[in-house]
C-alpha cells in the first residue's frame, strides 16, 4: 500500500507530513498519575470509604482509563494500547511494592524502639516476659550457628551435586537424583524437622541441640543449593569448556579452574539466597533446639534459641513489652539477611566474568 | 616438533547416524591442509577426530585409525587429554576464558597442567603472543581481561594460547568467519609463519582464503543431506583450484555446485 494524496491531507492525524503525529507532552502520564490520586483521594473521602486501599483501586482504575482515553484521542489507537500495557506493567510495580514497604516501614518502626546496645548484648535470662528489658543476643548466637553449621553441610554437598548433574551424570541415576532434589524442594520445614526429630534424637538418642536443628535446615537448604548451582553451571557456554579440553586440560580441571570459576558469582547469589530462606525457618527449632532464655555458644549441647524461635516465643505471651521485643528480633533478622545479600551481591561483583577494560 | 598425520578408514558418528564415512588421507608436516566443501559435509567432524574433541559431543563416536607419526590416537591405552595436548585447536568462535586476564589466558594451558614457574611462564606468554602477532599490542596491558580485546584480537589470543602448550599439530576451525577481513588478513600472515613449527589444518568456507594460505587442500562433499560426508579429493591446492581431477570439485570451486 503506497501512501497517497487523500493520506497526507487527511484529518488531524497527520500534521507534518507522514512520520510525525501529534504526540502528548511527555511529563502527561505523569500529570494522570498525580491527577488519578487526588481524584482517587476525593472519590474515597467523599464517599467515606474507610480503607486506604479502597482509595488506591479507584486511582490505580481511573489512571489507568483516562491514560487510555486520553493518549486514544490525541494519539490514536495503537498508542492508547501501548500507553495501557505501559500504565498496567507499572501498576502492577506499585502492587508488588507496597506490601513489600508497608513491611519493612512497620519493623522499622516497631523494632527501632528497642534496638539498642543492650537488647543486642543480653539475653533474657532473669528477665520476666512481661517486663521490658532483656534482649537477644542468645538468639542471634543460636541463628548464626546454626545457619552456618548447616550453610557448611549443604553448601559443598549442593555444589557438588549440581556439579555432577551437569558435568557427569547421565542416565538413570541423575534423573533419580533431579526427581528427589525436585521432591525434597516441596518438604515443608516441619517435616524436615519431624524426620530429623524422629531418627536423630528418638532414635539415636542425642538430646535437643541447636546441631539437631541444623540437620533439619540442611535438609532444607540443600536442594534450593543443587538447583541454583544447576542453573549457573548450565549457563556457562560449552565453547569454554571444550576449549578447555582442546588444551590438554582435563575434566576435573577444567571443572575446578573455568567452569565454576566463570558461574561462581549466580553460584553465591544462589547459596545467600538458600541462607536467607532457611534463617526464617521457625518450625525445625521449635521441634528440635527447643528454645532458651539464656545463652548457650555450645550448638552440640543443649538447647538454644534462634531469632524466628524468639520473635515466636515472645509473640505468643501476649504483652507489650514481649511485643516490642518481637518486632526488635525480627528488624535484627531483616538486616542480618539484607546484610548477607549486599555482600553476596558485592563477591558476584567482583567475581563476574570481565568484558569492559579494553 | 611438527608431525605428519595418516589417517585411514576413519568414520564418526553422533548416536545412530554416520557423519563421515571411510576417510583416508595424509597431512605431511609443516604444511598447511584445508578443508573445503558445502555446510553439514563433515569438514568439522573430521577435524575434531584429529584431537579426539569429537567424542566429547554426547553421542560421538569414531572408528578407524589416525597416526600421528606411527602412533594411533585411537589406540585402547591412548589418553585422550595428552592426544589434546599434542594437537591444539582454534575454534571458529573467539573463545577466551571470561574470568582470566590476558596473561592468564595463554597461560592457562601451561598452568592447567602443572607448570606453573613465574619465569618459565612469562616467557611461553611473550613469545606465544608474538608468535601471534599480539604482543606489541596487549604488552602493556597483559593483565586486562581477555574478553576486553577486539574479535581479532581475541581470536588471535586463543591463536597464542593454543600454541602456548607446543603442539605438534594446530587445528583451525573456520577461525576467520567471524572476522573482517583486516583480522582475517592478520591471521593468513599468522598462519604462514606458523607452518614452520606446526603442521596446520584448517577448515574454511572461504575458497580464496584456502588458495592462499594452504598448500594441499581436501574437497568434501555429501550425496545428499541426512548421508554422510566423505571426501572426494584431495591435492596440491594448486591443482584443485587449476585442474581437479573430479568434476564435482571443479562444480564447487567455480560456484556451480548445488
Amino acid at each position: 500500500m503506497s501512501h497517497t494524496a487523500s493520506d497526507l491531507t487527511a484529518p488531524q492525524a497527520r500534521p507534518q507530513g507522514r512520520l510525525a503525529q501529534r504526540r502528548l507532552p511527555r511529563w502527561t502520564p505523569l500529570a494522570i498519575a498525580v491527577g488519578a490520586v487526588l481524584a482517587g483521594a476525593g472519590i474515597g473521602a467523599g464517599a467515606g470509604l474507610g480503607s486506604h486501599v479502597q482509595w488506591g483501586l479507584i486511582a490505580l482504575i481511573l489512571f489507568v482509563a483516562a491514560n487510555y482515553t486520553l493518549t486514544r484521542a490525541v494519539e490514536g489507537r495503537r498508542q492508547a494500547k501501548d500507553r495501557v500495557a505501559t500504565s498496567l506493567v507499572y501498576a502492577c510495580f506499585v502492587l508488588a511494592i507496597v506490601p513489600l514497604y508497608s513491611l519493612i516501614e512497620t519493623t522499622v518502626a516497631k523494632g527501632v524502639k528497642v534496638l539498642n546496645g543492650t537488647f543486642l548484648s543480653h539475653s533474657m535470662s532473669g528477665v520476666l516476659g512481661t517486663q521490658p528489658g532483656g534482649g537477644i543476643y542468645h538468639a542471634i548466637i543460636g541463628t548464626l550457628e546454626q545457619v552456618g553449621i548447616a550453610t557448611v553441610i549443604a553448601v559443598p554437598i549442593g555444589v557438588f551435586t549440581a556439579v555432577y548433574l551437569v558435568e557427569y551424570g547421565k542416565g538413570a541415576l541423575a534423573k533419580a537424583i533431579t526427581f528427589f532434589v525436585d521432591v525434597m524442594t516441596g518438604i515443608p520445614s516441619i517435616v524436615a524437622g519431624l524426620f530429623v526429630l524422629s531418627f536423630w534424637i528418638l532414635i539415636l538418642g542425642f538430646g535437643f541441640s541447636g546441631f539437631a536443628g541444623s540437620l533439619a535446615l540442611t535438609i532444607l537448604m540443600m536442594p534450593i543449593v543443587v538447583r541454583s548451582t544447576e542453573e549457573m553451571l548450565r549457563l556457562v557456554p560449552n565453547e569454554l569448556r571444550e576449549a578447555s579440553y582442546a588444551l590438554g586440560v582435563p575434566k576435573w580441571r577444567t571443572i575446578v579452574s573455568i567452569v565454576v570459576p566463570t558461574s561462581i558469582g549466580g553460584i553465591i547469589t544462589g547459596v545467600v539466597l538458600a541462607i536467607a530462606r532457611i534463617a526464617g525457618e521457625t518450625a525445625p527449632v521449635l521441634l528440635l533446639v527447643f528454645g532458651s532464655q539464656v545463652i548457650n555458644n555450645d550448638p552440640f549441647n543443649g538447647p538454644q534459641s534462634s531469632l524466628p524461635f524468639y520473635i515466636y516465643e515472645q509473640y505468643n505471651l501476649g504483652n507489650t513489652a514481649s511485643y516490642d521485643r518481637a518486632w526488635g528480633a525480627a528488624l535484627v533478622l531483616i538486616i542480618l539477611v539484607m546484610i548477607l545479600n549486599l555482600i553476596a551481591r558485592g563477591i558476584a561483583r567482583r567475581q563476574a566474568p570481565k568484558t569492559s577494560g579494553r | 616438533m611438527a608431525k605428519r598425520i595418516d589417517v585411514s578408514g576413519l568414520s564418526a558418528f553422533y548416536g545412530g547416524f554416520r557423519a563421515i564415512d571411510d576417510i583416508s588421507m595424509t597431512v605431511e608436516p609443516r604444511t598447511v591442509t584445508a578443508f573445503i566443501g558445502p555446510s553439514g559435509c563433515g569438514k568439522s567432524t573430521f577435524l575434531r577426530t584429529l584431537n579426539r574433541m569429537h567424542e566429547v559431543t554426547p553421542g560421538g563416536r569414531v572408528e578407524g585409525k589416525v597416526l600421528l607419526d606411527d602412533e594411533n590416537l585411537y589406540g585402547s591405552d591412548v589418553d585422550p587429554v595428552s592426544v589434546r595436548r599434542t594437537v591444539g585447536m582454534v575454534f571458529q568462535r573467539p573463545n577466551p576464558f571470561p574470568t582470566m586476564s590476558i596473561y592468564d589466558n595463554v597461560a592457562a594451558g601451561l598452568r592447567l597442567n602443572g607448570r606453573r614457574r613465574k619465569q618459565e611462564l612469562d616467557e611461553i606468554v611473550e613469545k606465544s603472543l608474538t608468535g601471534a602477532n599480539l604482543w606489541n599490542e596487549v604488552k602493556d596491558r597483559l593483565g586486562k581481561p581477555g574478553a576486553g580485546l577486539s574479535g581479532g584480537q581475541q581470536q588471535r589470543l586463543c591463536i597464542a594460547r593454543a600454541i602456548a602448550v607446543e603442539p605438534d599439530v594446530l587445528l583451525m576451525d573456520e577461525p576467520c568467519s567471524a572476522l573482517d577481513p583486516i583480522s582475517t588478513l592478520a591471521i593468513e600472515d599468522l598462519i604462514g609463519g606458523l607452518k614452520e613449527r606446526f603442521t596446520i589444518v584448517i577448515v574454511t568456507h572461504n575458497m580464496q582464503q584456502a588458495a592462499r594460505v594452504s598448500d594441499r587442500t581436501a574437497f568434501f562433499n555429501l550425496a545428499a543431506v541426512g548421508q554422510p560426508g566423505k571426501l572426494i579429493e584431495i591435492d596440491e591446492t594448486e591443482r584443485i583450484f587449476s585442474n581437479p581431477s573430479v568434476q564435482a570439485t571443479e562444480d564447487y570451486i567455480s560456484g556451480r555446485f548445488g
